[in-house]
């Protein structure tokens, strides 16, 4: 027996467990999450109906699901990792066939009871594959290439399955969250320079394939990245949603023009206002000081996760806790750059505060993982 | 895990520093995220505003109503009518079709309209309402409204519409509206927004079109919120608009009907002239046309006939039609040589009915000749002769400068369309114009107002003034704007020897007075309303010589347009003149049977201030006035002209 087997005897039991919850993470969710309602209700129009109603509901489910979540000791978590990764492999692969087209793009499966959207799911379970993997793995080997090969398969296959929805965004979000976790595991920084430059020149090969028959990207794809360079080129077409958006967030000036004031989105020039431009809305009404206090709370999030992390021993706990703090801030990071005009529109929602059940559930249920590590870390 | 606490520890320490980088890459994307929020939200606010702004307000311009035109005597000439049209709104509608059927029952509409009404209406956004008939009647309006249950997205609206109430007696003065058009767009400086509402009316024509900045007022605005598919959500601002000045002309109504009465049958133009300050009593051309016609768009049948009626109504001839003066002219050569001092008005100049210059043959009217004349008789018998020779003597740069000082070949500046600059030729002229040398049968054709001399009425009746007030009349035809005079400054002597004017004026007297004048037919038996006057009959063809040998052809033998214009200028009462007029019947044979009655006609009208009374004429010609007047007055009787209704 360990001294690391030894401490776990030390973690809470039973009901006791909730004395132990982290509620700096759960009080900061709520907190975002009511500045959703609020702007939700403000692009009602001043109405809970259609979206604020739903949400309030999802997220009180989330809460539950979060609590419930981290009550249920780490290990047990550990262990069902391989098999929630290739469960969601396999809903990728289903969604690849039977998935429901919808905007555009198979991203949805419908499992009777409800809609689910794979891409969602397996942006916790690879995370929390890889955690596992390493906390599996010894140390000495991680650096070496048949190691390596195993992580690397685990991030570019879904990333590649979401890719082919179409899903750029999200394909974006599983990369760079499982990359995270490589890098956090001590993989031999000389692999990332390759895969730096690998991404550059992908980059340069999308733009090199526009127009041949290996074309990488849809063309509506291009037309997103062309607009997002310029989007005066095209001020009613597809370059509308940018120039509507930072017009929104522009005009919100200091102190913003007043909950429920806000022209853009309450004369409907904001495309999405309720889904991936929201931030916009808040922006606009609530100006500067609002749209820094929601960045803020963000970073707070991110940072008691990053406090919790370091102080936890166990090795899947960490990995697993700031691989979902770095989704996490990989959403509202590409969000907010994406709605100020930095980044392409790739379709990604601004997290608990925009409308919609799959991201805030995903979520919700990644923040219960931070929970039962941070509840079940060894003492 | 079972796993050596030295690798847990090394894993943990792994762990932190790894996540320290990535920590960092964190903070530095925030930081920009925060800067970007920074530069829009802070720096470039303002500018965005302005832009989400331009996002949700339009701008409407409210048309302003435009000035009303007025009579000297406060009597309407051009107005606004309102008038009634019928909307329709896709959404309120339904189905569209159905409620046009419906509609069709109720107001005049062909199947051709229902059919454009029903393209229009799907093209168009569904919450815009669109026009689907224009200029109903108060009786179909009214069919409407009671109907509106049955016909949703119907809407009865109001507009205003210009309309003028004498018709085609001010047609030529007044002017019309229309709607503005590319054309009137593209050779204009006018930057109105007004301009560019679709179907707004301005002037086209006459003092409409020449006083269209008083008159159209400025735009008012309405600043309304629209959403995004550009609903109006809510009006923000409205600023009512100035509407436009409204105008008293000088011209009386009464008079210029009764002169368009007059003229009826006749090509003609006349002038009035106020000599107290100049007022244009009346400016008439004949025949006219109804200006209501253009208001709401001509017909193609209306037009041609318009257009291809040989009297052509649309000309303005009264300002814009020009001809030879003929004998009228004749008081500009005698006033030039005598101011010059070679003519002494009592010398006698021989006439043996012709003149010999350098080889030509120059005819006076009289083939028998006058005999011994002086400057009395020569204008009393309108003998040409006297003045071949008194053009000789003076030249004829003296005699067009002469002529210019009394508004001959001046563009006397009103309000009007293509108002006439005439011509008083000079040597300089031809050699410009013509690249010829002036030759001396031109002066002598130019000193009895043949040859290159071109006069309008209105030149003619300013000539009349002058002469008979010795003060530079200067005609005016807006009397006030917005109640304020306009232009009545007192009129400068005119700088020609009273003396010389008195002997003209006295001349003139006995061309209608006395019982040898050639007016003498024309005068005016009311000895304190005598007026004065002087024939005149010009050539529109070359009398030649097999011609003349045959003996001059009579007028009436000729087919119209190859007649002689027929003109007379005067003024009355003698004594203390008030007014001046000029009358051109084109092709009305000779000024002394044709434009002298018609002139003693409207002088006395204008003396009298109405018809007047029948002892005012020599007692030979009342029973013919009486009838006359009887039929004139049954022309003018009111409502002699439709006003406004759906054609």
């Amino acid at each position: 027996m360990s001294l690391l087997e030894s401490s776990y005897k030390n973690v809470p039991t039973g009901i006791r467990k909730l004395l132990y919850v982290n509620w700096a993470i759960v009080l900061l969710t709520i907190a975002i999450a009511c500045a959703g309602f609020l702007m939700l209700y403000s692009v009602a129009g001043g109405s809970v109906e259609p979206w604020l109603d739903p949400q309030l509901n999802r997220f009180g489910f989330g809460l539950f699901l979060m609590i419930a979540i981290g009550m249920v000791p780490i290990w047990f978590w550990r262990n069902v990792s391989a098999v929630g990764y290739i469960i969601s492999l396999l809903l990728l692969v289903a969604v690849e066939l039977f998935g429901e087209v919808r905007m555009g793009a198979q991203r949805w499966i419908n499992l009777g009871f409800m809609v689910l959207q794979p891409s969602e799911l397996a942006k916790i379970t690879l995370v929390m594959f890889l955690a596992a993997y390493y906390d599996w793995l010894p140390l000495a080997k991680r650096s070496r290439p048949l190691w390596i090969a195993i992580p690397l398969a685990a991030v570019l296959v879904p990333t590649f399955l979401v890719f082919k929805q179409p899903d750029l965004g999200t394909a974006l979000l599983l990369a760079v969250g499982g990359g995270t976790i490589i890098w956090l595991a001590g993989v031999h920084w000389a692999y990332f320079a390759v895969v730096v430059s690998a991404g550059i020149g992908t980059i340069w090969a999308v733009f090199e394939s526009k127009g041949t028959s290996w074309q990488l990207l849809k063309d509506y794809q291009y037309d997103r990245i062309n607009i997002f360079l310029d989007p005066s080129q095209d001020p009613l077409g597809a370059g509308y949603h940018i120039t509507q958006a930072k017009i929104a967030l522009g005009s919100g000036g200091v102190t913003g023009r007043g909950f429920m004031q806000g022209t853009q989105s309450g004369l409907d020039f904001l495309p999405e206002a309720h889904t991936d431009f929201i931030f916009t809305t808040l922006a606009e009404e609530f100006g500067f000081i609002g749209a820094t206090t929601l960045l803020a709370l963000y970073l707070l999030l991110i940072g008691f996760c990053f406090a919790s992390a370091l102080q936890n021993r166990d090795r899947f706990s960490s990995l697993l806790t700031l691989g979902i703090s770095m989704t996490f801030f990989l959403y509202f990071a590409v969000n907010m750059a994406m709605v100020m005009g930095l980044a392409p529109v790739v379709g990604v929602p601004l997290p608990l505060v925009s409308y919609g059940g799959s991201a805030m559930l995903v979520l919700m249920v990644g923040f219960g993982l931070v929970q039962s590590a941070h509840i079940h870390r060894p003492r | 895990m079972r796993r050596p606490p030295k690798e847990s520890a090394e894993s943990a320490r792994i762990i932190g520093r790894r996540a320290l980088v990535v920590g960092a890459l964190q903070l530095g994307l925030a930081g920009s995220l925060l800067m970007r929020m920074r530069s829009m939200q802070l720096e470039q606010a303002e500018q965005f505003r302005l832009l989400a702004d331009e996002n949700r307000i339009n701008v409407h311009l409210l048309p302003p109503a435009r000035g009303l035109i007025f009579d000297r005597n406060g009597v309407l000439l051009a107005g606004n009518e309102q008038y009634y049209r019928v909307t329709m709104t896709r959404e309120d509608a339904g189905d569209v079709e159905t409620v046009l059927r419906r509609l069709s029952k109720l107001v005049p509409m062909t199947e051709e309209e229902i059919q454009d009404a029903m393209k229009e209406v799907s093209e168009r956004s569904r919450f815009v309402p669109v026009t689907i008939v224009d200029r109903l009647s108060w009786e179909d309006i009214s069919r409407v409204t009671v109907n509106a249950p049955a016909l949703p997205g119907i809407t009865a609206e109001v507009g205003l519409s210009r309309f003028y109430p004498q018709g085609a007696d001010m047609a030529h003065v007044v002017g019309y509206v229309g709607p503005v058009s590319d054309y009137d767009l593209s050779r204009t400086e006018d930057r109105d927004p007004l301009l560019q509402i679709p179907k707004f009316q301005i002037g086209k024509t006459g003092a409409e079109n020449k006083m269209e900045q008083t008159l159209r007022g400025s735009a008012g605005t309405l600043h309304v919120e629209v959403n995004a598919l550009g609903r109006v959500m809510r009006e923000l601002d409205r600023q009512e608009g100035e509407p436009g000045a409204d105008i008293q002309l000088t011209i009386d109504s009464k008079l210029q009907t009764y002169v368009e009465a007059r003229l009826e049958g006749e090509s003609a133009g006349a002038v009035v002239i106020d000599l107290e300050k100049g007022d244009l009593r009346a400016v008439v051309s004949a025949p006219s046309f109804d200006p209501n016609l253009f208001v709401r768009g001509i017909s193609v049948k209306d037009w041609t006939d318009l257009n291809e009626n040989p009297y052509r109504p649309l000309a303005a001839k009264a300002v814009q039609g020009i001809y030879p003066p003929g004998s009228t002219f004749k008081m500009m050569t005698a006033l030039a040589a005598i101011e010059e001092g070679v003519l002494d008005p009592e010398e006698t100049i021989y006439c043996r009915g012709y003149t010999e210059v350098s080889g030509t043959r120059f005819h006076c009217w009289k083939t028998a000749g006058h005999g011994n004349v002086n400057l009395h008789d020569s204008l009393k018998h309108s003998c040409d002769c006297y003045y071949y020779e008194v053009g000789q003597r003076i030249g004829i740069d003296k005699i067009s400068e002469m002529a210019q000082r009394f508004g001959i070949g001046v563009r006397h500046d009103l309000p009007l369309s293509a108002v006439a600059e005439g011509l008083a030729p000079t040597k300089e002229w031809k050699r410009r114009v013509r690249g010829e040398d002036w030759r001396i049968g031109d002066t002598v054709n130019a000193s009895i107002g043949q040859g290159d001399v071109l006069a309008s009425p209105l030149q003619l009746a300013v000539m009349a003034a002058r002469l008979a007030t010795g003060r530079n009349i200067t005609p005016r035809l807006v009397h006030t704007v917005d109640g304020v005079e306009q232009g009545a400054d007192a009129d400068q002597p005119i700088g020609v020897n009273e003396n010389s004017l008195r002997r003209i004026r006295a001349a003139m007297d006995a061309v209608s007075n006395n019982n040898r004048g050639t007016a003498y037919g024309s005068r005016i038996s009311e000895v304190s309303m005598r007026l004065a006057g002087k024939t005149g009959t010009s050539q529109v063809r070359r009398i030649t010589a097999e011609e003349r040998a045959r003996g001059v052809t009579s007028n009436a033998d000729l087919p119209w347009e190859r007649r002689d214009h027929a003109l007379f200028v005067s003024f009355a009462p003698v004594e203390n003149p008030r007014f001046a007029c000029a009358i051109v019947v084109e092709h009305g044979g000779g000024g002394s049977s044709t434009a002298a009655p018609i002139a003693r006609d409207i002088m006395l009208q204008a003396l009298y201030d109405g018809p007047p009374p029948l002892e005012a004429y020599p007692s030979n010609v009342r029973n013919r006035i009486e009838e006359q007047q009887k039929r004139i007055e049954n022309r003018i009787a009111p409502g002699a002209y439709p006003t406004s209704d759906r054609a």
